[in-house]
């Protein structure tokens, strides 16, 4: 997990962890440029109504701020890409703004994963995923389940080797 | 007696509102709670966005925890719209409303 080393957060990836980052944030991208759909609620969830209340208000805000919120979130999956070795496990050194953007990249991967697992207030992560094994060990639903706690458990880390 | 000034009482924590004028200060940023986004991660967007205290950010995001929701900044519309589209970039769900 990372740790803070000369002013760089470092941590080192197997490489079954850096092709798992690596499809985490290609589905981030594809959801924000090829599958970009305002019906999805994983896009509802990343680009929110900011007046709940009054719709045209909020498509007024979107026509404004969308288009640049969106680049801001495609960059900052690049900041995964980009820092990740190639097909092979590795270390990850990271700058403050990089290890920033990766930050709010695993948030936005954790926000779809969550959307589409139906994570709720109160979910045990733990449960969730001893019944998804008792259904069925080999599922979809399983190494979705296991690759979101992965991403909560590595986003603790940079953060508390940030803050540290 | 001479004349006694009235102590200045600084306050522990100065709120950034107290230096927006009452006019502009009709609108408020509004985030609420989701079962996804780590309480450490929002206490330090609150840190990281606003500057404000980690005291200040934590009881802000026990109050989102808790409350369902909590106002993190009040202003005039523009300001807060702009506050909203920050947080957004940060994956919190905020939204912006009268105060």
């Amino acid at each position: 997990m990372f740790r803070r080393q000369a002013g760089r957060y470092v941590a080192t990836f197997a490489v079954d962890e850096v092709r798992v980052l690596r499809k985490v944030a290609n589905e981030v991208v594809g959801l924000l440029t090829d599958g970009f759909d305002h019906t999805d609620p994983v896009v509802g969830r990343l680009f929110p109504a900011v007046y709940p209340k009054d719709a045209a208000d909020s498509a007024e805000f979107r026509r404004y701020t969308e288009g640049d919120l969106k680049t801001a979130k495609i960059d900052q999956a690049g900041a995964i890409l980009a820092a990740l070795p190639d097909d092979a496990g590795g270390e990850v050194r990271l700058d403050a703004e990089a290890a920033e953007a990766w930050l709010r990249a695993l948030n936005d991967a954790r926000l779809a994963m969550g959307v589409r697992l139906e994570i709720k207030d109160g979910t045990d992560l733990g449960e969730e995923l001893d019944d998804a094994v008792t259904e069925d060990p080999g599922s979809s639903r399983v190494f979705q389940l296991s690759v979101y706690a992965y991403l909560g458990y590595l986003q603790e880390s940079l953060l508390n080797a940030l803050i540290d | 007696m001479g004349g006694m000034a009235a102590p200045q009482v600084a306050p522990v924590e100065t709120p950034d509102t107290d230096d927006v004028p009452a006019a502009d200060r009709q609108w408020v940023t509004i985030v609420w709670d989701d079962p996804v986004n780590l309480m450490t991660y929002v206490t330090w967007v609150f840190q990281k966005l606003f500057g404000y205290s980690r005291e200040r950010a934590e009881q802000l995001m026990l109050d989102v925890h808790h409350k369902g929701r909590a106002v993190v900044s009040t202003g005039a519309r523009e300001r807060m719209e702009h506050d909203a589209s920050q947080l957004h970039a940060y994956g919190l769900w905020a939204t912006v409303d009268r105060s």
